[in-house]
């Protein structure tokens, strides 16, 4: 017999998708904004003068790269209550998250850094500024557009990463796709539906960043 | 008392010696020339004088005060002695006046409204009065060229160091540069310009310092230097120019 597709099973079952999809927003939210500021921050001690400074950020940068996503969370959730650290499954998730993205953003920001044209950095040293002026007024914002493209696609690569998230009972859009799935057993119209949202959502997120991108980047005094 | 003072200096790359111990005053009102072969090391030691480049040996004094490399002497130093580079080297994401007012605002810490009134005087005087809220990209070469001396003249510098201003410039370009930097040395700004424009330089400058291999070889009024050269180098140098 062939199999009779349902949709109508997951109605009854709206507000926990509606809620995951709202936790995986809010992860997505802190993960983007702490986690890209985590990286602005590391390119910029990547730079540092100070050996030690920009090797603890390398190690960083490399300990997260090489290995798995889930791994860190596990370590995050399950492992950091040993030294008495203990977190929520949305704090653990968000954490995992921010710490993820700020180690990719980091190498993301420091290449855009890297581009600006060393020219325009003595320009500044000549005019007096000091590091973190030249940082802030001349070197921050070319490099971010430069490299807004690639950031945005790791931002979207974090947030569909956080379906990890149910792994440890974050109750996301796909701990809630689980848990829907468990109780009416329909999971081809269960992910299929999930699949759907999460597409939204990153073609959603994908707008905002461009948006975003635009304000930040955009010529605000026509000639 | 001169106004910059370079006692013996020296500066090597690596294991190349490109500043063999350079003795040079500066006097204020004073307009040098510094001219020699690519190589000779004139970017080098005009960049040294703002702490762009450490020296290895040897002592900088700039208005009396010796210049360490701790970074708060070194922006010290470099308020008073501003640099105009080949490059331009505007900031792409400012408008020519924001450009200007961005560290007299940042640095001196003056109001928008004074840096602003500034950075608009400093613009009417290179000649863009009408151009102030375009961008870098929106301007020519020469244009730009007069935004970068109107950026550095809004620090208000007591030296200011010009590094082959107009050698990156289109040729129709070069002379609204220069005009512009001829109007700065009538007005007693002392400069100390990098040049090939030898026929600029005589007209301009009082002093000309001829650069080889890392030293001073021969230094004094334009017209006796190009007249005179005492060097078969010197010689060499302003003949072929001249061929
Ligand atoms: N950052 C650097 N690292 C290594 N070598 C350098 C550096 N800067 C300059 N040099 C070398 O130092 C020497 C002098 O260079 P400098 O730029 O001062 O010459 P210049 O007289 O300004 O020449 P040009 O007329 O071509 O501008 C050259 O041999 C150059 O290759
Ligand atoms: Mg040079």
């Amino acid at each position: 017999m062939a199999y009779q597709f349902d949709f109508g099973s997951i109605l009854p079952h709206w507000k926990l998708l509606l809620d995951g999809v709202v936790l995986t927003t809010e992860l997505a939210a802190v993960g983007a904004v702490a986690g890209v500021g985590l990286g602005i921050l590391g390119a910029w001690a990547r730079s540092s003068r100070i050996p030690v400074i920009s090797q603890i950020v390398a190690v960083y940068v490399e300990l997260i790269r090489n290995t798995p996503f889930l791994v860190q969370l596990f370590f995050i959730f399950f492992g950091l209550p040993a030294l008495g650290v203990k977190l929520s499954e949305f704090q653990a998730a968000a954490l995992a998250m921010v710490i993820n993205l700020g180690a990719y953003s980091t190498e993301i920001v420091r290449a855009g850094i890297q581009a600006i044209p060393q020219g325009q950095i003595e320009a500044a040293q000549s005019l007096a500024m000091n590091r973190v002026q030249i940082f802030r007024y001349i070197v921050i914002r070319p490099a971010l557009k430069k490299i807004w493209p690639a950031l945005s696609s790791q931002v979207v690569i974090v947030m569909l990463g956080s379906s990890v998230c149910s792994q440890i009972a974050a109750e996301e859009l796909t701990f809630a796709a689980n848990y829907i799935q468990g109780m009416n057993f329909r999971a081809f119209e269960v992910y299929f539906v999930t699949t759907g949202m999460y597409l939204v959502m990153s073609i959603v997120l994908r707008q905002i960043l461009k948006i975003f991108g635009n304000f930040l980047f955009e010529r605000r005094h026509h000639a | 008392m001169s106004l910059v003072e370079l006692h013996a200096i020296h500066k090597s790359f690596g294991a190349v010696q490109v500043l063999k111990g350079i003795d040079l005053k500066i006097d204020e009102g004073q307009v040098i020339a510094l001219i020699g072969r690519s190589g000779s090391g004139k970017s080098t030691l005009l960049r040294t004088i703002n702490g762009l480049e450490t020296i290895d040996d040897g002592t900088i004094m700039v208005a009396g005060k010796k210049v360490g490399d701790h970074d708060t002497d070194l922006l010290d130093l470099r308020l008073n002695v501003g640099m105009v580079f080949q490059q331009f080297n505007l900031f792409p994401h400012y408008t020519a006046l924001e450009n200007v007012m961005l560290s007299p605002q940042v640095v001196k810490k003056q109001s928008k409204a004074e840096a602003r009134a500034i950075a608009e005087e400093m613009l009417t005087k290179v000649g863009l009065a009408d151009k102030m809220t375009h961008y870098p990209d929106q301007l020519s070469g020469g244009q730009q060229q007069r935004v970068a001396i109107a950026r550095a003249l809004a620090m208000k510098p007591r030296v200011l160091l010009c590094d082959e201003v107009t050698s990156a410039l289109d040729p129709e370009l070069v002379n609204e540069v220069l005009a512009v930097v001829r109007q700065l040395a009538e007005e007693g700004m002392t400069l100390v310009m990098v040049t090939h424009e030898m026929r600029f330089a005589r007209e301009v400058c009082d002093t000309l310092v001829f650069m080889h291999h890392g030293r001073i070889h021969e230094k004094g009024a334009p017209e006796a230097v190009f007249a005179n050269p005492k060097t078969p180098e010197l010689a060499n140098f302003v003949g072929g120019l001249a061929g």
